[in-house]
């Protein structure tokens, strides 16, 4: 029971982590709260199951592609429709969920409001310290746990991160030194874009997919921001397992519990958010006073 | 004859002087005579919605546009007093007209209750905080089906009134009267106050104001006007049901509101009579309905990102510099004080 609880709650963490972090960066850099973040995250499972069924392309190629496809859409209509109007804080917000909606109601048109199943990574189980674990939520857990290794990296590492750092902390200084913040900004869409639309080609396969999952979903990432610290990566990550590990253990220890599951992570969120307004390792700041 | 004499002259000055409270004025005559050529009985029902989600839309705006108080959870308080009009209506057997001013009360309280562990989260925290109550509550509503009634809700409550002329007359006034209340509110002294929160907190302590004080009054005013939409809304529909605390519902309100236009009553209701009927009456094209109004909002608000009547506004009045009166662009001098206007 405890080993099933630990490596299972370990699986929904990592996805949770993925989603989380995207949702978390474009909302350090860009300050944006992009509602339709999951909604990607959706179109990509979407995109893998058309080439997978229709096309009958190769699987591994396939999410290359759907992924490419999304930040390329995604990208677009961040330019088109969200970077022009980003001064407006609210704007923003019901432009973002109306793209969510847009998305949606563009699933039902192509492939209807039923629920779809999309082919597995991998088939079977495997014995995990003597505990019988899908294989395809540990293939999750690894390439979550590695892509957030590549994120680490390439933000702490490269010239392109450290740039990104900056733009987050102070934009008005990062533009001095020369950083072109509308153009980091748009970099960082695109990299948020491409981690949603990895986890959503990685859930699609463990989940049922339909055009409202990214409802469910949304209400999960934001309870994982909040709880982690808007803004703050280390905050997300941790958040995330924690809520995977709650999630879990109410559909193990509660009955009924998986009508619960959503209700104990944002309960979770909200006591820790009496206690602490700015989450757990969110910062504090001053207002900003012009 | 004197006073026919003086209502003209009111009208001539006060009312069609400035096209907005034309506009305004027209409207209400328009709303007052709609039942004698509303065709079927389906568009008037349309209409009553429509009347109910324009308080429930104002009563958001009072919150998050004046207070800065940004709430995605505003189905909290439809829903709850939604909810306990049909528990006492069905379970206790009080008429409707006990039922609605106690489900407005219920959601005073939870606005209150809501508001405490709210007032140390500020900006996208306290958005993100208040989008939890709707979703936990409807895990209680599913945990309690015997009470509750589960996902199939309860139904069978009272009638509001016999007809459906009624319900659209009794929903119109209650729609007028609650929000001029509203906007007197937001034009008085404690709407000032509000302003000043949102603009900033710090200062507006600094200047002496309790502001926890007034942003509990904001959360409890906001509710107390949701939950009066949220309990006659039930009588209306005659059951209630999770989808009254659902998450679209909540971002519905803030659809609505900045696409009229944010912290402008006006903005809030005027965006529900646009969109709330448009969306209808796509049902002509059932698939491509929700379709269409995504891509209207991401259009208007990308042209008009400060929302569309607000923007509208804009372009036809002018405020005279001197005195701060509203003036019809065009005019060369204030109506009011013959400031030279312009240039």
């Amino acid at each position: 029971m405890i080993p099933e609880l630990i490596v299972n709650g370990a699986a929904t963490g990592g996805v949770f982590a993925l989603l989380a972090v995207g949702f978390s960066l474009i909302f350090g850099v860009a300050r944006i709260i992009n509602l339709s973040h999951t909604a990607f995250g959706m179109l990509a499972a979407y995109l893998l199951y058309a080439l997978v069924t229709s096309y009958g392309l190769n699987f591994y190629l396939s999410v290359l592609l759907s992924i490419l496809l999304t930040v390329l859409i995604g990208t677009l209509l961040y330019r088109l429709c969200l970077h022009p109007v980003r001064e407006h804080e609210l704007t923003v917000l019901v432009i973002s969920v109306a793209l969510g909606v847009l998305i949606q109601q563009v699933m039902v048109q192509l492939f209807g409001g039923t629920f779809r199943s999309l082919p597995s990574f991998a088939a079977g189980y495997l014995e995990v310290f003597g505990v019988r674990v899908l294989k395809g939520h540990l293939l999750v857990l690894g390439i979550a746990l590695l892509s957030l290794l590549a994120l680490w990296l390439l933000l702490t590492r490269t010239k392109l991160g450290i740039a990104i750092r900056a733009t987050a902390q102070d934009r008005e200084m990062a533009n001095l030194v020369g950083i072109n913040v509308g153009w980091i900004c748009t970099l960082t869409m695109a990299l948020a874009l491409a981690l949603a639309a990895l986890s959503g080609t990685l859930i699609g396969p463990l989940i049922t997919l339909s055009p409202w999952t990214w409802l469910q979903l949304l209400v999960v990432v934001l309870a994982v921001v909040v709880l982690g610290g808007l803004g703050s990566l280390k905050g997300s990550l941790i958040a995330a397992f924690l809520l995977g590990y709650t999630e879990t253990a109410v559909v193990f220890f509660v009955p009924m519990g998986s009508f619960l599951r959503g209700v104990a992570s944002l309960t979770v969120m909200l006591i820790v958010l009496v206690l602490r307004p700015e989450g757990l390792f969110g910062i504090s700041f001053e207002e900003e006073r012009l | 004859m004197t006073f026919l004499q003086r209502l003209r002259d009111f009208l001539r000055e006060e009312v069609f002087s400035l096209p907005s409270r034309a506009v305004v004025f027209l409207a209400c005559i328009f709303l007052l005579f709609l039942p004698l050529f509303a065709g079927n009985p389906y568009q008037l029902q349309v209409m009553v919605l429509t009347n109910l989600f324009a308080i429930y839309a104002a009563s958001w705006d009072l919150l998050s546009g004046y207070t800065g108080q940004v709430s995605f959870g505003h189905a909290l308080f439809f829903g709850v007093s939604a909810y306990s009009a049909a528990l006492l209506n069905l379970r206790l057997g009080w008429p409707c007209w006990l039922t609605i001013p106690a489900g407005a009360l219920v959601a005073v309280l939870t606005g209150l209750l809501v508001g405490v562990p709210c007032l140390r989260l500020r900006g996208p925290y306290l958005a993100l905080a208040t989008l939890a109550f709707p979703i936990i509550l409807t895990g209680i509503v599913f945990a309690f089906p015997e009470t509750t009634g589960g996902e199939f809700g309860l139904s069978g409550l009272s009638r509001l009134t016999p007809s459906r002329v009624y319900d659209y007359y009794l929903s119109l006034f209650l729609m007028m009267g609650c929000v001029f209340l509203m906007w007197k509110i937001a034009n008085s002294k404690i709407g000032i106050i509000l302003h000043s929160i949102r603009e900033d907190e710090i200062a507006s302590r600094a200047c002496g104001i309790n502001t926890s004080r007034y942003k509990l009054l904001a959360f409890s005013l906001s509710g107390f006007f949701a939950g009066l939409a949220g309990s006659v809304f039930a009588h209306f529909m005659r059951a209630v049901g999770p989808l009254t605390l659902d998450t679209s519902i909540s971002f519905q309100a803030v659809i609505w509101t900045v696409f009229g236009g944010i912290t402008s009553i006006y903005g809030a209701v005027g965006g529900v009579y646009i969109l709330y009927p448009l969306l209808e009456f796509f049902r002509l094209a059932p698939q491509l309905r929700l379709l269409s109004f995504a891509v209207i909002v991401i259009v208007v608000l990308f042209f008009m990102p400060e929302g569309l009547l607000r923007w509208v506004r804009d372009r036809v009045e002018v405020e005279c510099p001197r005195c701060k009166k509203r003036n019809t662009s065009g005019r060369r001098s204030c109506r009011v004080c013959g400031a030279p206007l312009g240039g």
